[in-house]
């Protein structure tokens, strides 16, 4: 494309089917602690 | 939903409902969002005074073509979703046992109260905690991954009981068919050789407490007699971390920042420079009333140190001496399912806190508030109630989410924040938010920046 450069072409929708396995690290486990993030966990399915 | 800003030279378009992210050029950052509420002519009328119509036509198609992938313009899908994943049957699977209430530092802004969270001190009993354990083995159905936070106050000041418990989930493991993952959350003082030694073979997982330059760490964390804790601690983490970087083991040092240093992009770089590759610096959170809170007015401060620390995130990646800065890690292609994105931290239902003496509460920071007392080691959850209001609170619970495009990366944010600003969990902290929300933007842009280079 010209005038659009994608950095992801990933869409969540196609993460409704296999999601929600619930082995993946819970958010204040990591580091935060008083915020809570989860847009930077990594999924467990993928590692 | 989109969310079109511009930052560091980038206009970026991020697609909410899809997690789509699009760097565009001037022309394209306007169509994009007059193309949502309005048809292919009324957006070639409104800018065909500034742009030749041929240009406008081509980006309309691709941004049509886009819209056919699903990656402009997604609807949000999910909330049946959700509301049937929160639905499942409540299953525990990650602990944070309070190993010691008591703490060998006087940290200023101490949300427990130098580790006495409103109460007396004690130190967890190894029964106590074996307890717990079995409670968590027996509370997590099929799920394998286990997580256990040694926290406090200071667990190196309980350290016996802590490396019993490891390796009494150790010795579970294989007959329940589950993985421990440990992580050690400490300040330092206490840090020795063996303590590494043991950790680096044990823990999944360290967070070492540091707040950056050493006149910032020692007016905050000074030790009970006033005396500054920088010099003892950080010639152990340095030496700590630089054995995880070499054993691909996981750390964090972890910072706070206050009211006291908005300058805080230069804590972070203070990390960095001293050598370690794995970082965070958290905001403060704390009452209006005390001096060293974050305030309304400090906001536009904050966002400038972000957008620095962006900058000098990026220069640093491309001379080959990067680091990873929590706030601003996104995976944007492998991340969470949105079930995990809008669901929830998990406090109060998949996570639990644990006091030295076995109380329940839903995390770390609702302990010591009777009010959120919901059982104990020996009896199990008894307040089911507050167990099903943590249930139900996920990012559609919360009216200020609605609207927000970084719902799908907080998940709906800190529900001790809410609590504590407004009294309600299904609300959201506004400041924690602002913050929040800038991270997420800059860590797009981050990866923007980055992607040029390939």
């Amino acid at each position: 494309m010209k005038h659009i450069k994608t950095l992801s072409k990933k869409t969540l929708k196609n993460t409704m089917a296999k999601g929600g396995c619930g082995e993946c690290q819970t958010s204040c486990q990591s580091a935060c602690k008083t915020s809570c993030t989860v847009g930077n966990q990594s999924c467990e399915n993928n590692k | 939903m989109i969310h079109a800003y511009k930052n560091n030279g980038y206009n970026i378009i991020l697609d909410v409902n899809s997690g789509s992210v699009h760097v565009v050029d001037e022309l394209t950052y306007e169509v994009i969002p007059l193309f949502e509420h309005k048809s292919r002519e009324e957006v070639i009328e409104a800018l065909k005074g500034r742009y030749d119509i041929a240009d406008i036509k081509e980006v309309l198609d691709e941004v049509e073509e886009l819209k056919e992938a699903g990656q402009l313009y997604a609807e949000d899908e999910y909330r049946q979703f959700v509301k049937n994943f929160k639905g499942r049957k409540t299953v525990v699977k990650a602990m944070c046992l309070h190993i010691a209430h008591d703490c060998n530092l006087a940290c200023k802004y101490c949300f427990a109260e130098e580790g006495e969270y409103h109460g007396r001190r004690a130190l967890m009993s190894l029964e106590v905690g074996k307890k717990a354990l079995d409670f968590l083995i027996e509370n997590s159905g099929n799920r394998v991954n286990l997580e256990v936070d040694f926290f406090g106050g200071e667990p190196l000041m309980n350290w016996d009981v802590v490396k019993e418990l490891v390796m009494y989930g150790r010795s579970k493991e294989r007959e329940y068919n589950k993985k421990f993952r440990f992580t050690l959350t400490t300040n330092g003082v206490l840090l020795n050789d063996d303590i590494m030694e043991f950790a680096n073979k044990e823990m999944a997982n360290v967070v070492l407490s540091l707040d950056g330059r050493k006149e910032v760490n020692d007016a905050m964390r000074p030790f009970r007699n006033g005396k500054g804790s920088y010099d003892l601690i950080v010639p152990k983490f340095v030496r700590f971390a630089k054995m995880r970087d070499e054993l691909g083991l996981s750390y964090y040092v972890r910072g706070t920042f206050t009211r006291d240093n908005l300058d805080f992009s230069k804590d972070v770089i203070h990390y960095a420079d001293l050598g370690f590759k794995h970082m965070s610096i958290e905001p403060v959170v704390g009452s209006e009333d005390e001096p060293y809170s974050i305030r309304q007015e400090d906001i536009p401060k904050i966002m400038e140190e972000y957008d620095a620390l962006a900058k000098e995130y990026i220069k640093r990646k491309k001379e080959g001496r990067g680091f990873n800065f929590f706030h601003f890690m996104i995976d944007l292609e492998q991340g969470p399912c949105v079930a995990k994105r809008l669901s929830g931290c998990g406090s109060g239902t998949e996570y639990l806190a644990v006091t030295p003496w076995g109380d329940f509460y839903p995390c770390h920071q609702f302990v010591g508030d009777e009010k959120f007392l919901m059982g104990n080691v020996y009896e199990g959850i008894k307040r089911t109630d507050i167990q099903d209001e943590f249930k139900l609170c996920n990012v559609y619970a919360k009216p200020k989410c609605s609207e927000c495009f970084a719902r799908y990366y907080c998940s709906g944010g800190c529900s001790a924040n809410a609590y504590k600003f407004h009294g309600d969990i299904k609300d959201a902290y506004d400041i924690g938010c602002d913050m929040q929300k800038k991270r997420i933007e800059c860590a797009i842009m981050i990866k923007a920046a980055l992607a040029e280079e390939e």
